[in-house]
């Protein structure tokens, strides 16, 4: 099947930012100026520039010592997108492959996608007037080649590989590691195609949500509403027409007028 | 330990974290909570400057607990041998061994006992209190854990949980390795660190075998290569010594460096030194001259004579340098002290710049507290090519020769290194046959065979393939070997075929089997391995003749030939002869050969008599440290470090402060994964600038309160010798340490920043402004001037300073 997971197992991730720069050099994306505001992260966000980026994190360990997490953040490929359910022009659409991939030419910078995504991923250009985000290196893996941060990863935090077989490997290092280490992403929308497997509770990291779903507003909107809608607009078209074949035309020619008007005969 | 290699080395990361998954356990003993201790099963922390204290503790807890791989000990090592009577260990002697002489050591008491023969006496059982064994169970019966726990600062249990860990490996068929770098070497006792830990190795049974040995993390791609072939002053391509002026022959030069032994079944492999020296000779000068003459045109160090790059920027900065080539080099920010070495050039008439890159060396006119116009030197910048731009090989830490290939051109006028210095070569040559000069001949009778004559004798252009093979070396007329018949001209197979009469040249001993008549084999890339220990000796080639574990010999029973670990043999006898790995000079099984083949008697080196601090490593404090005395012993500091800080030997910007009120703060200087060295290269690079924009000083949170510091804000951190800027981290990974009852807080800064491509400086017309503007000048503006006794590498590890807010 051609269904792909890139599995990011954090276990295994140094936070050396391989695939940081990975990305960048293969989406030929510019650098802009940033400065240290006190962490090893940089630039501090995901960014119309940045497709990926590592979060840097400290926290206690328990012990009185400290634990530092790095965690590779991009798009999370969601199988129920909500920015693909948002998306006007089409210009967010899935592949084959179940990931999410991003025609620009089409992007009109509505900006109902950034609000849609429950993992905040998608970033605006206001210079190009578009969205810009991780496309799982669409033109790599459709040419049978891992998407770069995969290929730059030292430590084989990162993989890639049929779903299947990335989940079955994703659920034994789980077991292996044990603790409170979870698999993250396959239970979500429907499961995403980043999938990770998070060594602390899914809570604990940054920017993470722990049960992220496609908005509320959303699902009303495109799943109910619009679909209500244009149930509603059809009835009404098929209303009138329905009417018209039944009822004809309007008649204009005054007999209305008469059985309103007189009295009976 | 001494290393942070998830951050700095992270392609070693990835064999380090594919062991882990089989189970193997990692250690982190760091005075920080770095990107590897994240990973390690076992994180400690340790005081800069301990480790020597930390390690002792630990060979102390081996002998107390018996935990050594006893038949390798007493057969592989010089644990046996009996040492000098006269010999004193510094606990006899107020901190120092015997034979101390102002800063340097007279070392006749520390030779071993000697029978008629001139055999070295040994104590089989390792029970004569003379013996190195029990001497060393003597050193270290100091290194208690309230001690180790005082002066590292490292809880007792934690020195016990990690002892306890890697001592395991003792046990036949387990093996342990170490990781160290800068971390250990960048000491005034960085040689030292290393020895107590290549003694533990030792006692464990752990060098020779699959998944032991010590293994160096190299800080730059290519400086093992640069090292195998020579770039330091004392030594020639592989590892020869360079002649001083008190041997005006080849002979007397030979004799001095050609070790003997009369151990009867060492192999002592050094014996053949001057065939090395001959063909080294003969790949410079060719056959138009005798060996003698071209031994005479070698040039000779002083005898005593420091020329290490301390030396060379103190004698800068003293006026005594006209000129200087900073060939692929940044000193304004990578020399200790880098004010002193910023004011040093200022002195020169010229420097010629060979770089990539603008820096802040070729600049160093125009930067920071410097005035143009008072400065004479004229500054020529010679753009070169980078490494992807040139074919050619780099070595790595594992010793492989991998051949790179050109990728692309180089901008602009940019040349490779090799052929700037091949026409300087030509240039300089004609200078001298026109005007003549002092041994001139010395240039005028150099081979310059690297690449395709032209009709006028000179190259035409620059090959590697050329090079590499003048380093492999040549047959030079028809010679038999072994019973074999070379031809004049053909490559010769490999050192064990060179020759000390001239009949042979090899550019390195080392490297000879590199390139033969079966071709490049630094080109190779096959990716079998059927070794099954991850030798992949198929792929590139290592030295010494692509032996891929050496010292392999040691990995077998010395009787019976087996592997001690059957699971992850490196040799095996198959009956007839040695499999697997390339045999390292072991003789068939039960010969008793001892395996340590480079070193004259034949045995790893417990103790170490070649060394200039001491035969045994012994703690002491760096030069800037927060405590007024050693808690080991009553020496301070190293007593034969060469001080620049004192009166008559330096200059007025080598200043001290130990115990100073005003620095009570330790501070280390290290490395991020997306900067490297200088900076020079990589804060040129935007996305790389992107990643780590600024200068910065890592604080706990502790150290922080105290000073009021927030995160992200910009403090100056300073010490006797200057200040940087930096932007405070504040972070819970470095916490305080209890040096024996007081709080001692250390932070740490990275090396990676100057201030050419900051956004405050002046640009000119011509000059390119980074596209990403980075924050901070270099960490070494406030490192001191201060290095190792035997190798001059400075402590830029441990050093005292203050941190404050900056004034608004």
């Amino acid at each position: 099947m051609s269904e792909k997971i890139k599995l990011c197992d954090l276990s295994k991730c140094t936070g050396c930012r391989a695939c940081q720069l990975a990305c960048k050099q293969w989406n030929q994306l510019p650098a802009k100026q940033t400065f240290n505001t006190g962490t090893y992260q940089n630039p501090p966000d995901l960014q119309p520039n940045t497709w990926n980026i590592i979060r840097f994190q400290e926290i206690s360990d328990g012990n009185g010592g400290v634990a530092w997490l790095f965690r590779h953040d991009a798009c999370m490929h969601c199988t129920d997108a909500a920015c693909v359910k948002v998306c006007p022009s089409g210009a967010l659409y899935y592949t084959k492959y179940g990931t999410v991939a991003l025609d620009s030419g089409k992007c009109i910078g509505c900006k109902e996608c950034i609000f849609a995504c429950p993992f905040e991923v998608p970033k605006y250009d206001p210079e190009t007037d578009k969205i810009l985000k991780c496309d799982m290196c669409y033109s790599r893996i459709d040419n049978d080649m891992e998407p770069a941060c995969v290929k730059a990863c030292p430590t084989g935090a990162l993989q890639f590989g049929d779903k299947d077989k990335m989940l079955k490997a994703a659920y034994k290092r789980a077991g292996e590691l044990g603790g409170d280490t979870s698999v993250y992403g396959d239970k979500f929308v429907d499961g995403t195609h980043m999938v990770y497997v998070l060594p602390e509770k899914a809570g604990i990291y940054d920017k993470l949500p722990e049960k992220p779903r496609v908005p509320l507003s959303v699902i009303a909107w495109k799943d109910w509403l619009k679909p209500l809608s244009l149930l509603a607009a059809g009835g009404v078209i098929a209303g009138s027409f329905l009417h018209y074949i039944t009822h004809g035309p309007k008649d204009t020619s005054g007999d209305g007028d008469q059985v309103s008007k007189g009295g009976g005969e | 330990m001494g290393s942070n290699a998830a951050a700095n080395h992270p392609i070693s990361f990835k064999y380090v974290t594919e062991a882990m998954g089989r189970g193997a356990k990692l250690i982190s003993v760091d005075p920080r909570f770095t990107q590897t201790s994240s990973k390690a099963d076992i994180y400690t922390s340790l005081r800069s400057g301990s480790d020597i204290a930390f390690l002792g503790g630990m060979i102390k807890y081996i002998l107390d607990n018996n935990l050594i791989q006893e038949k390798y000990v007493k057969h592989y090592t010089n644990a046996p041998f009996l040492v000098n009577p006269e010999f004193k260990l510094p606990g006899d002697n107020e901190g120092v061994f015997s034979g101390l002489v102002d800063a340097k050591y007279d070392k006749s008491s520390w030779s071993f006992q000697k029978d008629a023969s001139g055999v070295i006496k040994k104590a089989k059982n390792l029970k004569d209190p003379n013996c190195v064994y029990q001497l060393l169970k003597k050193h270290y019966s100091r290194y208690n854990l309230d001690i180790v726990s005082r002066i590292t600062g490292t809880p007792k249990e934690k020195l016990l949980e990690v002892y306890k860990e890697y001592t395991k490996t003792g046990k036949v068929g387990k093996a342990g390795t170490i990781m160290y770098a800068m971390g250990w070497t960048q000491h005034t006792v960085g040689v030292q660190n290393i020895r107590t830990m290549a003694i533990i190795q030792l006692l464990l049974g752990n060098m020779g075998m699959a998944g032991g040995g010590v293994n160096a993390l190299r800080g730059e791609s290519n400086v093992q290569g640069s090292t195998d072939h020579c770039l330091l002053f004392h030594i020639l391509p592989g590892y020869l010594k360079t002649p001083k002026a008190s041997q005006p022959t080849l002979a007397a030069y030979d004799t001095k460096y050609t070790p003997k032994t009369d151990e009867p079944k060492s192999l002592n492999w050094w014996k053949n030194y001057p065939k090395y020296s001959a063909s080294l000779l003969r790949a410079h000068y060719g056959t138009g001259v005798s060996l003698e003459d071209a031994y005479s045109y070698l040039p000779k160090l002083d005898d005593g004579a420091n020329y290490s790059w301390l030396s060379i920027f103190d004698a800068m900065y003293k006026g005594e340098f006209t000129g200087f080539f900073a060939w692929g080099q940044n000193p304004a920010c990578s020399g200790a002290s880098a004010n002193k070495t910023r004011q040093a050039m200022t002195k020169l008439d010229w420097m010629v710049n060979v770089n990539i890159f603008d820096s802040e060396t070729g600049s160093f006119w125009r930067g920071p507290d410097m005035d143009p116009k008072k400065i004479k030197t004229e500054v020529f910048m010679l753009p070169c090519s980078a490494s992807l731009e040139k074919e050619g090989s780099i070595t790595n830490s594992g010793r492989w020769m991998q051949w790179r290939y050109k990728a692309v051109d180089s901008p602009g006028v940019a040349m490779p290194d090799g052929e700037i210095i091949t026409e300087l070569y030509y240039r300089i040559k004609e200078l001298y046959e026109e005007e003549n000069g002092p041994l001139k001949e010395a240039i005028t009778e150099m081979t310059w065979d690297y690449g395709p004559k032209g009709p006028n004798g000179k190259i035409r252009h620059l090959d590697a393939h050329y090079i590499a093979r003048e380093i492999n070396g040549y047959f030079l007329k028809d010679t038999t070997v072994k019973g074999k018949l070379f031809k004049k001209g053909t490559l010769v197979p490999s050192f064990a075929y060179l020759q000390d009469d001239g009949s042979t040249s090899s550019g390195n001993w080392l490297y000879c089997n590199s390139y033969t008549e079966k071709g490049n084999m630094a080109a190779r890339r096959g990716g079998k391995d059927s070794s099954g220990i991850g030798l992949y000796s198929e792929w590139a080639w290592c030295w010494p003749v692509n032996r891929r574990i050496i010292y392999n010999g040691a990995s077998v029973d010395p009787d019976t030939g087996k592997p001690w670990d059957e699971r992850h043999p490196v040799i095996f006898w198959n009956g007839s002869k040695w499999v697997g790995d390339v045999p390292d000079g072991v003789a068939a099984p039960g010969s008793g050969r001892p395996p340590f083949i480079m070193r004259p008697d034949g045995v790893g080196g417990i103790f170490g008599p070649g060394r200039a601090d001491g035969p045994f490593p012994e703690h002491y404090e760096p030069l800037e440290c927060p405590i007024e005395k050693n808690i080991m012993s009553p020496q301070l500091i190293n007593p034969t470090i060469k001080r620049w800080d004192k009166e008559g030997t330096g200059t007025d910007v080598d200043a001290r402060a130990t115990c100073d009120p005003r620095f009570p703060i330790i501070c280390s200087t290290y490395r991020v994964s997306e900067h490297w060295q200088t900076g020079l290269m990589t804060r040129w690079c935007p996305w790389l600038a992107e990643m780590q924009p600024s200068m910065f000083v890592e604080i706990g949170v502790e150290l922080a309160k105290n000073k009021e510091i927030k995160n992200g804000e910009i403090v100056t951190v300073k010490s006797i010798r200057g200040q940087v800027d930096a932007v405070a981290i504040v972070t819970n990974r470095w916490k305080p340490f209890n040096i024996d009852g007081n709080t001692v807080h250390e932070v740490g800064i990275p090396w990676h920043y100057g201030w050419v491509t900051t956004k405050m400086r002046e640009y000119v017309h011509g000059d390119k402004k980074p596209e990403v503007f980075t924050f901070g000048d270099s960490a070494n503006i406030i490192t001191p001037f201060i290095g190792d006794p035997n190798t001059m590498i400075p402590e830029s590890k441990a050093f005292m300073v203050n941190v404050e807010r900056k004034e608004v």
